[in-house]
């Protein structure tokens, strides 16, 4: 009797786990079917997508819409392909991810190892920006980017990321330094370090992983950014996803759906490269940072 | 005495210098975060056009906001979007993670696969799921080729059910963000009660329903709070997948405002609306940031 019911038991536990591997099974393929459609679409030839099975593996293989997509699609009304969009995309996010990174250290640093009245508000204040909806600030940025001579331009939209990145930056690395052993900073105060020695020689070393984390949020919310690039810099100055938008809704002549998948992917590689290689710092950064105060 | 007072200038000077650092960071905040709220809310009451303008018209802006059919469609939709897909998401990203806690083998495997999604652009998202919704090309097109002919699948152009398009992408994109928010969750329950637990004879499901889930809490807050506001602030998926339409079926706030401001030159009505886009946004957001740091404390 209790080894049939123990029979019965491991039966069940059997099934049950047969049934959690369909399922995550089931859901990795919905989470790959879209990419997977994309790459495999982005090296065929278009009459093969017009007339024939998304899902399939191409019969002719051509790197074509590559590089179409590349170099000679049509963005609004310049035969550019991407490139150009591709560089502004990298001059706007290398200086704004370093200048933030730095802001968002230093402000850290500040506000768990020199607390002064009203730093809890000040922090407060800083990290409600965060969250705050885009739209509300669209207007007078527009006006204040046409003041600074800056509208339209990359350094216009580094600016802004900057200004918009600062929240989430400094509550990384306040989260981070608070676990901080004060007692180390105190002591170096005593034997008379600085300001920015107790900064350089004794924080910044230990900072690598947030840093890593603080980098990676930074990199892929400001590259795939739209609101403020449509906004801002919709011309020659456009990001790549503004680009990529322009390139999928132009309405000029046939749809050329190869096209827009190989400069989906191209648009979509840098962030998925930064994901791969330290995507374990990020989701680790993500759960401990960006919800906590 | 020389030396005494420039020790003594030095001293203050190293008491001056953390909040002359932070001091241009918060200056930014205070003008590019909160003056600009104020001009905002500014504009909202005013008869600005094409151009701001600083002539007051108290709440003209609102009440013809609120008789536009556009807005009451954009908050309708809105109402949909949001709670399908905080829903949804939710549900996936419980569910993924509870059975990815099952020390299943090649979790590694498929933790990336169930994340990836998050890095990727709304513009990259839509783009991908515009074409695989689209009858013409997509999986409609596929499962007729397969054989399927009686199959149907036109949501993407329908007026009434393009709105569920933008939820199964955005589904798709942060479903699995949730799940890691819910696995770093459960990884930080305590294994000692669960063995208690299950020695005095609980059943899984009593587990999980019981002792588990309950002490998610704090996982499922974060996760509303991020999914109301990813939600309320959504504006590339919606143009990249369907561009509001069709006609402006898919229309939600974020687009609104846009169009109103930028296209339609009524920057007036468009101000207005992102201010009701913000008071939400606030409803939820001050209370949750507010308990938080104060636990801290």
């Amino acid at each position: 009797m209790s080894v049939a019911s123990q029979d019965n038991a491991m039966r069940t536990g059997r099934a049950a786990r047969v049934f959690i591997y369909v399922f995550l099974l089931v859901f990795a393929l919905f989470y790959l079917l879209p990419f997977f459609i994309m790459v495999v679409n982005s090296v065929k030839p278009l009459g093969e997508i017009t007339g024939g099975n998304m899902i399939a593996l191409p019969k002719t293989w051509t790197i074509e819409p590559w590089l179409s997509a590349w170099s000679t699609a049509q963005i609004g009304v310049e035969p550019t392909g991407l490139r150009p969009y591709f560089w502004n995309s990298i001059k706007m996010v290398v200086p704004a991810v370093i200048i933030g990174t730095i802001i968002g250290a230093l402000n850290g640093y500040i506000l768990t190892k020199w607390r002064f009245r009203g730093d809890t508000l000040i922090f407060g204040l800083m990290l409600f920006s965060c969250f705050i909806p885009f739209q509300i600030v669209l207007i007078p940025m527009a006006r204040i980017l046409g003041i600074l001579d800056i509208a339209g331009t990359t350094p216009g939209l580094v600016l802004v990321h900057v200004v918009y990145g600062i929240g989430f930056s400094t509550l990384y690395f306040r989260n981070y330094y608070a676990a901080f052993p004060t007692e180390l900073v105190r002591a170096a105060q005593i034997d008379g370090a600085g300001f920015f020695q107790i900064f350089y020689r004794i924080l910044l070393p230990s900072s690598g992983p947030i840093a890593v984390v603080c980098v990676i949020w930074l990199f892929t919310n400001i590259w795939n950014d739209f609101l403020f690039g449509a906004s801002f810099a919709s011309g020659g100055a456009a990001p790549m996803t503004v680009a990529l938008n322009n390139l999928v809704n132009s309405s000029t002549g046939v749809r050329e759906y190869n096209v827009h998948f190989a400069g989906a992917i191209m648009a979509a590689l840098p962030t998925l490269l930064v994901y791969i290689v330290a995507g374990r710092y990020f989701v680790r950064g993500l759960m401990a940072g960006s919800v906590k105060g | 005495m020389a030396t005494d007072t420039s020790v003594d200038l030095r001293t203050r000077l190293q008491n001056w210098l953390p909040k002359l650092v932070l001091a241009p960071s918060f200056a930014l905040v205070l003008i590019f975060v909160y003056g600009f709220i104020i001009f905002t809310v500014y504009l909202s009451f005013t008869d600005s056009r094409m151009l701001p303008s600083y002539n007051l018209v108290g709440w003209e802006n609102y009440s013809k906001l609120f008789r536009i059919r556009e807005w009451g469609v954009a908050i309708k939709n809105l109402a949909i979007f949001a709670s399908l897909y905080i829903l949804i998401c939710t549900v996936i990203g419980l569910f993924l993670a509870i059975f990815l806690d099952q020390k299943i083998r090649g979790e590694g495997v498929l933790r990336p696969i169930f994340l990836y999604p998050m890095a990727l652009s709304f513009i990259v998202t839509g783009t991908a799921w515009k074409w695989f919704l689209d009858p013409g090309i997509g999986i409609e097109n596929t499962m007729h080729l397969w054989g399927w002919d009686s199959f149907q699948f036109n949501w993407i152009k329908d007026r009434q059910m393009a709105i569920y398009t933008i939820v199964i992408a955005a589904v798709w994109q942060t479903s699995g963000f949730v799940m890691a928010m819910f696995l770093a969750g459960l990884r930080g329950i305590d294994t000692e009660i669960l063995k208690a637990a299950q020695m005095d004879g609980a059943s899984n499901f009593q587990m999980y329903r019981r002792i588990i889930i309950p002490q998610l809490r704090p996982a499922f807050l974060s996760a509303f709070v991020i999914l109301c506001h990813l939600a309320i602030k959504s504006y590339d998926l919606v143009i990249a997948l369907t561009g509001g339409g069709p006609g402006n079926a898919t229309a939600v706030p974020a687009t609104f405002m846009y169009s109103y401001t930028f296209t339609r030159n009524q920057m007036g009505i468009g101000a207005s609306s992102a201010v009701i886009m913000l008071m939400t946004i606030a409803a939820i957001m001050v209370p949750y940031l507010y308990s938080e740091l104060r636990e801290k404390k």
